[in-house]
Order: structure tokens, then sequence, then C-alpha cells
């Protein structure tokens, strides 16, 4: 049995949201939706964390940013992209400075459409992006025990 | 027997050998010799004197004191002739006084027809300070040989005068010698003079106007330490009394008292407690082994040495109260300036202000316990930071900068000397070195005295940690892949930072061994009784130096196989490079870290002028206690 | 002596246990004065197993050589503490193991931890004195500095030095790294230096932290302890109040600059700590 499941850590990164799916992530801690009940902490630091919410679509200024976030990451690690804009680009996918949505950039393992995304959909996206936690958890020692 | 006496002599020989060959490539193996000959001298003085009493060396005196009067007539000429060339009318003064009091003294000495029986006595204090002049005091004349070249090379429109550099060196050492062996006041006073002198020319090497300036403000502050000592000896003499230093500690008559403190203000004016300090912060200008060796190691510890001779005469009275305040309150002041300051050598200075103000602060109460703690203090302290001003002395030659903010990642740069420094500064402030054992022995012993000095040193010793600490993270925080930088320090220098640390390290593990053969019959000669420490204090130390010790065996682990490298937190904004961010308008930073130095809250002048005016009451009220 | 072992061991062996339930209960007390559920009880175990299975990432291959001196030597302080050992050399032990945590801040490199270094090394420059003054007190008001002869002692000793038990009280909260003094890091998320003094640590390292937290926190309230260690249910209670305050300051108060932080506790440490040392000294007669 593994931890990751009881322990998952956030960090979370705004792409180029309008904010609105950033409300909504942070609103999933407040008393309503209490995400700590799952162990879930906001760390504000990806050396600390498991999993990466991005809101908001990859532009070419967040690009780099995004990758840097992302290598800082220790593995197992997961991207759940939030909103539309994330998982797409949105409404902005035509403008002139989008690169698109967030696995334009990284590889993304969890989509929670929505615009904005509301916390039910966020939570329901953490709980799967767990899941694959633990896959990807899983994976890694096989692959230890197999070098 | 004669031991003592070749002490002396020995390094007044090679002074004079050194000054009369000038500029000559034997200077290095003669330095050698004579270090090594004295070094070992006194480390076999101080194993001799393990198992007996008190070795008496009992002569003539009358000569001598003939002697010293017109060494210290002459001494007294060419300090008048420094003070009207350079126009110091103040110190001139100052250097009549002292010479004509000393002469009258002098004289009255003669008239009693009263010599002391025996001038030189080596007890286990005195085996003590002379193993440190010897030992500390040779290695530092031994990297004075190489960083001497380098200084030189530094400062290439000022003549070599290396010759004389040597000559003042030795002549020191000889002295201090003089010092810890006198057990006649004259004997004392007039070495002591002599340690002045060497201070004062020293100090003003270089000859500009800076170094001057600083050479005759120790000049001035230590003249008038001086003239108090010199006061007391005519006191003692209008008093009738004994001019045997022995005797006045264990007569306990309360005439010696006023003496005594005179005594007293010189050691607090030559180990720069306030308000006298000024002189230790200026005297940082001299060359880095005169740091180490007059104003860190030996000649302050002289002005404690006094204190401390003389502590058992100021047990239970006001006056040691006074003095003992005077420390508490010179050790948490000088510690929160440091704070302040990013120079290392003017961080150095502080501590060593502070550190001398915590041994008086124990030697004042007079208490066989603080006395304890005080030679512990006076031990590890000249061992730890002989290491650590000469470390910063080559360092400062490998950077061209005495900044600390310019040691950032030394340990990757120079690995070597930051070891060594890295050593010296947890020798000042961690458990379990020999620090903080001393802190630990005085904190135990000053609570039992009185309540408010052990307040003064709980609060001087947080601040402490502060600078330490964070001195130490500047020099260990490093970007990774740093390669140590082509190093062509002289070997000479190298040598003596490893004997140095090493002895750092080999101090606190045998430092039960210490207090036991050396301390304790100080102790108790004086006292009739002794500092008992529990056997599980010192397992305990013993465990935690070994944990210490093991500590670097975790560098064995390596993070795995799997460790990856990754670069530092910067909000994601440093992906070209690990250490520059990309800021506003797309353009590259650089990324700097500076240390907290608190300025705004802590400034230097103030806490200065706060604790001269506060000493100088304490002064005052000390000198109306005596009286 | 073999009291004094079981103690030490026991302390080595139960107190990251204790420590983990403690800090898992607060989590959960916290929870519930924001109107939340919480986490479970255990949750800070599952926090450090987790980081133990990650990925070994750090700024440099050595960057837990300091946290391992961290967690050894927090571990000697508090098994001298609960051996019966003398008081002072566990506070010395107990900063030693500070600056180890603090030299892993500044040997990682980065701006966040950097400051969060500085930080905590102002906190502790802040908690140090009362720390001291403590040991000073208790060998006033008990005659030793040895921890098993102070529990031993017939009186307490929170009658007499009741300005130091505040002062250390006040003091409980940098150590605990709450409110308004979490200046160097904290365990919420609300941190604006990201997370301080552990931004670089992840994994093995931050585990490390955790656990030696764990201990600091057990060592900590064992020292509350003493104050009323002649009655043990009482003294149990003292530590219960004491830490439910400290839950209550932390939920209830904002953070403040490290410059308040500084002032305001050597203020305590010298109005509370030293005029009851003082008052004490001469109460008790010149030699105790």
């Amino acid at each position: 049995m593994s931890f990751f499941k009881k322990s998952p850590w956030i960090v979370h990164y705004d792409g180029a949201s309008c904010n609105g799916c950033d409300i909504e992530v942070l609103a999933c801690l407040t008393p309503r939706y209490d995400v700590e009940r799952f162990g879930c902490i906001n760390t504000g630091n990806p050396k600390h964390a498991d999993i990466l919410l991005i809101t908001g679509y990859i532009n070419h200024q967040s690009e780099p940013v995004v990758k840097a976030i992302y290598e800082q990451m220790a593995e197992p690690k997961v991207v759940v992209a939030i909103g539309i804009c994330a998982t797409s680009g949105g409404i902005f996918r035509d403008c002139y400075n989008t690169k698109g949505g967030v696995d334009t950039t990284i590889p993304v393992d969890v989509y929670v459409p929505g615009c904005a995304a509301r916390p039910e959909s966020i939570i329901d996206g953490v709980v799967k992006a767990i899941a694959v936690l633990e896959e990807k958890h899983q994976a890694m020692k096989k692959a230890r025990k197999a070098s | 027997m004669h031991i003592p006496l070749g002490l002396i002599l020995v390094p007044l020989a090679a002074a004079f050998i050194l000054l009369a060959l000038g500029r000559t490539k034997l200077r290095k193996p003669l330095v050698i010799v004579a270090t090594t000959a004295f070094g070992l001298g006194s480390l076999h003085l101080l194993f001799n004197q393990l198992s007996k009493d008190a070795l008496l060396v009992p002569f003539d005196e009358t000569p001598f004191l003939t002697g010293f009067g017109w060494a210290g007539l002459l001494i007294g000429a060419f300090l008048l002739e420094r003070c009207i060339r350079f126009r110091q009318p103040l110190a001139a003064l100052l250097v009549l006084t002292q010479t004509g009091l000393a002469w009258w003294a002098e004289h009255l000495t003669h008239l009693r027809h009263n010599p002391v029986g025996v001038p030189l006595i080596v007890d286990h204090f005195s085996a003590i300070m002379a193993a440190i002049i010897g030992i500390i005091g040779g290695l530092i004349c031994v990297h004075a040989v190489g960083y001497m070249k380098d200084w030189n090379h530094h400062h290439d429109k000022l003549p070599d005068r290396r010759n004389q550099f040597f000559f003042l060196l030795f002549l020191f050492i000889s002295a201090m010698f003089g010092l810890v062996f006198a057990n006649s006041l004259p004997w004392f006073v007039f070495f002591w003079e002599v340690t002045t002198l060497c201070s004062f020319l020293l100090i003003g090497y270089a000859r500009d106007a800076e170094a001057m300036k600083s050479a005759f403000l120790a000049l001035r502050l230590n003249l008038i330490g001086g003239i108090a000592m010199t006061a007391g000896w005519l006191l003692i003499l209008h008093r009738g009394g004994s001019l045997d230093m022995l005797q006045i500690v264990a007569s306990g008559d309360a005439m010696y008292l006023l003496p005594v403190v005179l005594l007293c203000i010189a050691g607090l004016a030559k180990s720069a407690q306030f308000p006298f300090s000024g002189w230790l912060l200026g005297a940082m200008v001299a060359p880095t082994p005169v740091s180490a060796m007059l104003h860190a190691s030996t000649m302050v510890k002289a002005g404690v040495y006094v204190i401390i001779r003389f502590a058992p005469v100021l047990q239970d009275t006001m006056a040691g109260l006074m003095i003992s305040l005077i420390g508490a309150t010179t050790f948490l002041l000088t510690s929160l300036a440091a704070i302040g300051q990013s120079n290392a050598k003017r961080v150095l200075a502080y501590s060593t202000i502070a550190n001398l103000g915590l041994i008086v602060t124990c030697a004042g109460t007079g208490q066989y316990n603080a006395i304890w703690a005080a030679i512990l203090l006076v031990i590890f302290h000249a061992v730890a930071k002989a290491l650590l001003f000469l470390a910063v002395g080559t360092v400062e030659h490998r950077l061209g900068s005495r900044d600390i903010e310019d040691m950032d990642g030394l340990v990757m740069r120079h690995p070597a000397l930051a070891v060594a420094m890295l050593v010296g500064i947890a020798g000042m402030f961690l458990a379990p070195f020999g620090l903080l054992i001393s802190k630990w022995a005085a904190l135990e012993a000053l609570i039992v005295v009185n309540p408010i000095l052990p307040i003064f040193v709980v609060f001087g010793s947080s601040a402490t940690l502060f600078f330490w600490a964070k001195w130490m993270g500047k020099m260990i925080g490093a970007e990774p892949g740093a390669r140590p930088v082509p190093d062509d320090t002289h070997s000479l220098e190298l040598i003596v930072l490893a004997v140095l640390t090493a002895l750092v390290i080999i101090c606190c593990a045998v430092f039960p061994w210490i207090a036991e053969v050396l301390i304790d019959p100080y102790v108790l000669s004086v006292y009739g009784r002794t500092m008992v420490i529990g056997r599980e204090t010192m397992v305990i130390m013993s465990i935690m130096l070994l944990l210490v010790a093991l500590l670097p065996l975790s560098l064995l682990y390596r993070g795995g196989e799997r460790f990856r490298r990754v670069s530092p937190y910067l909000a994601g904004a440093n992906y070209e490079h690990p250490y520059r961010f990309t800021g506003s308008a797309g353009k590259e930073y650089p990324m700097g870290m500076k240390n907290y130095y608190l300025a705004e809250y802590l400034p230097e002048l103030p806490i200065r002028r706060w604790g001269t005016i506060a000493c100088l009451v304490m002064m005052a009220v000390l000198m109306g206690v005596a009286l | 002596m073999t009291r004094n072992f079981l103690a030490g061991f026991a302390y080595l062996l139960l107190a990251p246990l204790v420590g983990a339930l403690l800090a898992g209960l607060d989590r959960r007390i916290t929870a519930r004065m924001q109107g939340r559920r919480g986490p479970p009880i255990l949750q800070p175990i599952y926090d450090v197993l987790k980081l133990l299975a990650k990925e070994p990432i750090g700024v440099r291959r050595h960057g837990h050589f300091f946290v391992f001196g961290h967690l050894v030597f927090m571990m000697a302080a508090g098994f001298e503490f609960f051996f019966g050992g003398d008081l002072l050399i566990v506070i010395f032990a107990f900063a030693l193991a500070s600056v180890f945590l603090v030299l892993g801040a500044y040997a990682a490199h980065s701006p966040f931890s950097h400051i969060g270094a500085e930080r905590e090394l102002l906190q502790m420059m802040a908690a140090e004195p009362i720390l001291l003054l403590t040991a000073m007190g208790f060998y006033l008001a008990n005659g030793s500095f040895r921890v098993e002869y102070i529990a031993d002692h017939p009186t307490p000793a929170l009658f007499l030095l009741p300005g130091i038990f505040a002062a250390l009280a006040f003091i409980l909260t940098i150590k605990l790294r709450k409110s308004p003094f979490d200046l160097s890091t904290s365990h919420h998320a609300h941190q604006e230096i990201v997370k301080g003094l552990t931004t670089e640590f992840s994994g093995l390292s931050l585990a490390l932290v955790e656990i030696a937290h764990w201990y600091e926190t057990i060592m900590l309230l064992g020292l509350f302890y003493l104050f009323l260690a002649p009655y043990p249910l009482a003294a149990v209670l003292l530590v219960a109040v004491v830490y439910g305050l400290e839950i209550l300051l932390d939920n209830t108060s904002a953070r403040m600059k490290w410059q308040w932080a500084m002032k305001s506790s050597w203020t305590t440490a010298s109005l509370l700590g030293a005029i009851n040392l003082i008052v004490l000294y001469y109460w008790m007669g010149t030699t105790p």
C-alpha cells in the first residue's frame, strides 16, 4: 500500500488564466469543500508537490516557466489541466500569443473542463489524479525492481 | 629550572639576530628553529608542571631592576620621539607621566632594599599561558613568514622592513613569556610596557595615516592602563606592602584592594573592554598575524591574565562586581555590534572584545568556579581565534577582500581554507566545541554569584549565535558545480592552518584532561577547592563530539542512484540558467543573496558610545568603592 | 541509572509517534476552529511516509547532510533531556540542531531558503535568551541544572517561576512555527517566502525535517511538564493547556514582522524572565 493516495500535495500555477478558475481552485480549500479532508495541501512549492494544477492557456511567455516548474517536481508527479483554457486554449485558442492548452508544453494526465471549472469537478479531477499518481508510483517501483 | 629564563631569552636572541640580518634567505629557517625551540620549551614546561607544585626561580633581582629602570627610560625616550615627530601632544604627555612614574617607583623600590626573593615563578596557570604563547604564538610566527611575503607583494610601494617586523614579533613573545612568569610586580610592569611598545609599533607597521592614527590610539589607551598599573605599584610601596604577586594574592589584606583595582584597570585597557575598546578595532589595520597574535590570542590575554591572577583579592567585593559588570556590558554590547559588521576582521575584533568581556565577567567575581571557567575560556578562545584570524588573512590574500559578502561559496572555491574557517567558527559558538563548554561552565558559575551577570551573558551569547551562523551560511552556500580555484597559498600558511584546525578539535577532545591536570590544580592551589563537572557531562560532550566527527560519513550517501539535480526554486523564472532569472521585459538578471546586518537597529557607533558611557560610570563607581 | 536510560530510549522511540499524533490532532483542531472537518489524525505520518517514497531530487547532491545533522542533534538534545541530564547542555545541543537546519537552508543557495535561514536565525536569537534563562530559573528554584533532580524536587517550580514560565510560553510559538511567529517557514500554505527555510528540501530531507520537528515538539513540551513535575496529572494538563493556547493563537493571529518578533521576545525575556530570576535570587537568599 502506498501513501500517495492519502497525501496528495498540490502546487497551483496560473498559466494565463482570467483568474476565474484560480478562484475556484482556492475555493476547494474553504470550509465548504475542505480538500484537506483527503490530506491535500496547497504547498505553493513544486519541490514539495505531487500534483500540478494549471489554470489558463499557455502563451509564449509562460511556456518556459511551466516547463521549469514541471522539471522541479519529484517523481511520481501528475498534471491536471483545470478549465477549458488549460484543456485546449478555450476562447483564447486563436489569439496571436496563444500556444494552446497545457498539453502543448508538458504531458497532462487529467483534464477538467468548465468555464470556470466548478470546485466539485476540480475535486473530481484531483481524485482522478490521485489514482494516476498511484499508478505512476507502482510503475516506478516495478522499474526499480527490474533494474 | 632554566627553562623559564630560556623561554624569555631565546625569542629575545632570535629577535636581535633577525633584526641584524636584514634581508636574508636565512629568515625562514631561523624563524622555524626559534619557534620550534620555544614551542617545545613551553610544552616541556607544561608537561613538567603537571605533577608538581609551582616551580620557583629564586635569584637576586636587584641588578635586573636597575636594568629595567634604564630600559624603561629608553623606551620612554623612543616613544616620546615618535609622539613629537607625529605631533601627538596627548600621547607625549602620557608617555612622560608613565615614564616618570615608573622611574620614581623603581627608585622607591630600590630605596626600600626589599627585593622579591622569587622574581620568576611557574605555576599551572602560567604554564598554560606559556604554552599558549609558545605554541599558538610560534605557529603564528611561522604563518607570518608566508603571509608577510604576500603582504609585501600587495604593498609594493613600502620598503621591505620585514626584519623589523619579525624583530618586534619575537621581542613581543619574549616579553609575554616574561609577563606570565613574573612574580615580582616591577618585572610584570616592565614586560607589560614592552608589550605596549610592540603593539604600538606593529599596528603602525604600514606607516600610512590610518595605521599611525590607530597606533597612537592604542598607545594612548594602553598608556592610561600602564599609568594605572604603575600607580598601583606606587600605592603598594606607599602602604608598605609586598611586591611579591603571590603574597599579594595570598595575604587577603584589604590594603591591597585599591592597588589591585588599579592593576585590573590596566587589565581592562589591555583587554580592550569598554571604555577602552576603541583601540582594538583600530588595531585591525595591522597585518593579520599581528591581529592574530597580539590582538586575539596573546597580548589581550595579558589583560585578563592580570585580572584572573588577582581575582582572589576581588572576591565578594563591590569592586569585583563592578569589574564583572564592565565585562558583562562589554560582552553584550560588542556581541550586538558584531552583527552589523560585514568586514571579517571587524567581526573577529568585536567577538574578541566580547569574549574577553566574558572572561573579565568571570574573573571579576573572584569565585573559584568562575575562575575555572575563565581559564578554560582563555585556552579555547586563544586557539580558535588564532585559527580564525590566520584563515581570514590567508583568504583575504586569495580573494582580495576581507568582506564576508565576498566569501560566497568559499567551501567550493577554496575548500581547505573554508574548512579551517568553519571549524574555527564552530569552535567559537557551537556545542560541543571549546568555547561553548566554557560558556556552559561560566553560566553555571555565575548564577551562583549574582543573577544579573548571567542575564547579560545569556543575551550576549544569543547575539553571537546570529553573527557566526550567518557567516558560516555565507561560506557554504555555493552554486553547485563551482570548482576549486587554483591556489597559490604559501605552504607554511597551509600547514599552520591545518595544525591549528587540528588543535581546535583536539582541545575539545582532551578537554576533560585539560581541566583535570591543568586548571583544577591551579584553582585548588588558590582556593582550596575546584569546579566539579559530572563525569556524565563529559561523556555527553564526548558523545556529541563523536557525532559531529561521524557526521561527514553521511556524505558517503550521495542521494542514491536515482538522484536528479534540479535548479533552485525561483517561481520558474530561472529557466535559462539555474542562477539567473528572466525578469520584466524579458531581461535576464543575476541572482544574488546578502546576509542580514540589521544596521538600522543595531547602529555601531551609538552602541559603542553608550557602552563607553555606561562603563565609564561603572569605572567611577569602581574607583569610588575601592577608595 | 536504569530509569534514566529507559526514559531516554523511550523518548527516542516514542517521541516521533506522539509528536506525529499531536501534529495530527493540531491539524484536526485547527480545521474545526475554521469550520472544516480536517484530515485524519494520522495524516502527518501518511505525509512523511509518502515523502520517503518520492524521487530524490535536490539542488546539490549532499543536501541531506545538514538535515541529517539536524535530526541527530535534535534526538541527542531530547535524549539528554529525558535522560535527566544537564538542562544547559540540552539547550546547547538544541541550538546546535537548529543551526544545522539553518546551514542546510543556506547550502541550498536559493533566495527563498536563504531568507528563510536568515529569519530562522533571527528567531533563534529571539528565543535563545529565554531558553537559557529557564535553565537558570530552574537552578535557583530547584537547586540543580540536572533535569532528574528538577523533576524529583518536591516543590513545583511553576510557583517560583511564573514570569519565566510565561516568557517560555511566549517563545514556544516561535519554536513551534506558529502564527504570529511563523516567519521562517510555516505549516500552512499562506507563506510569503514560499516555504522559506524548507523550500529546497524535498522527499527524504523534508521527511527528516518533519520527524525532527516531532522530536522538537515533544522535548519542548517536556520542558513545560517540568514546571509542575511533582504532580504528573496537573503537569500533563498544564502541557495540554499550553499547547491548546498555541493552536488558538495560531488561528487567531496574523504573521508579524521579524522586527516585532525580535523586540517582543527580548522585551518579554527581560521583563518577565530576567526580573523573575533576580527577584527569585534575592528571595531564595544568596546561595541556594
